[in-house]
């Protein structure tokens, strides 16, 4: 019973954040509508029993891509209301595309049925008297080992495609050249004079 | 009440999608809000593995949920990067020019 309750909840919570994130008009808000997206997200991932990736969903998306998201819309200096001109022209075609689109979505949703043989067809059966985390755990390092090893390939090829994308080199900065420091031989630094006493350099 | 079945789950997540494809439509001007729809599709399908994965008992389901995690993780940190460089050579964020860069 409330778990019902609970399901209902979160997932209009969802629903209705979901099509803010897409109608607000300042982006500011969208990104805070899209953290309380993943919030609900989460709360229907606990619900579905799968803790770890509700606690992840929340610690990634909440935590790193929508302050990530925040960031670049507070930082970039952008005219948002130019941004929504044309939102009105886009809207008739877009909300039929999305009307019949989720019609019929939720007409194949609803009258799932479960085949007879999907039990014996498990790749990763759930094992009894075992924690979601232990038993993601288990099958993650076990089973999935190089995908994972290739997920984390994934975000450290996208760690250094972010950064050489943004790096920018400023004309008129000082910087030290080590190589120039370390490459300085005796001739190019010290000049030999030979002064007479009493006169000094000056020329 | 009537009971929550996967088919519920399911249907809040093809109305999720839904609206993610929704709103590429309708912020044809606006990226960043275009890749926040991107998640949004991304997260209905984390939704349908996670639903799928509980109703079934298989827990290969949640695995892929959290392969697809790190992509769209990792998708939107390139993403942005690219819209940030982007912002600095044109100075906004139309998508509509997106056409002039050429080579």
């Amino acid at each position: 019973m409330l778990a019902t309750l609970a399901f209902w909840a979160f997932s209009g919570v969802l629903i209705a954040s979901a099509f803010m994130v897409v109608i607000a008009r300042n982006p500011v808000r969208s990104v805070l509508f899209l953290i309380l997206a993943f919030f609900s997200a989460a709360g229907l991932f606990v619900l579905l029993g799968a803790e770890f990736l509700a606690m992840l969903l929340i610690v990634v998306y909440v935590g790193a891509v929508a302050v990530l998201f925040l960031f670049v819309v507070m930082m970039l200096d952008v005219n948002f209301t130019e941004l929504k001109q044309g939102f009105l022209s886009y809207l008739p075609l877009g909300a039929i595309v999305a009307l019949i689109l989720a019609g019929e979505l939720v007409m194949i949703a609803m009258t799932w049925q479960t085949s007879p043989q999907a039990e014996a067809l498990r790749a990763a059966a759930t094992p009894e008297g075992m924690s979601n985390l232990e038993a993601l755990g288990l099958i993650l390092y076990n089973d999935y080992i190089y995908f994972f090893q290739t997920s984390g390939l994934v975000l450290l090829v996208a760690m250094i495609g972010a950064i050489v994308l943004t790096l920018r080199h400023k004309s008129g900065v000082k910087r030290q050249s080590v190589t120039a420091q370390v490459g300085r031989r005796r001739e190019e630094a010290i000049e030999m004079l030979d002064i007479k006493p009493g006169q000094g350099i000056g020329e | 009440m009537i009971d929550i079945g996967l088919g519920h789950y399911l249907a809040v997540a093809a109305i999720l999608f839904t609206i993610g494809v929704f709103g590429i439509f309708v912020n044809r001007k606006n990226v960043i809000i275009l890749l926040m729809s991107v998640e949004l599709i991304l997260l209905s399908v984390n939704v349908n593995l996670v639903a799928f994965s509980s109703f079934l008992g298989d827990l290969a389901g949640q695995v892929f949920a959290l392969f697809v995690l790190t992509v769209a993780a990792a998708e939107a940190a390139v993403g942005l990067a690219i819209l940030v460089v982007y912002f600095r050579n044109r100075g906004d964020i139309s998508v509509e020019g997106a056409n002039l860069m050429k080579g």
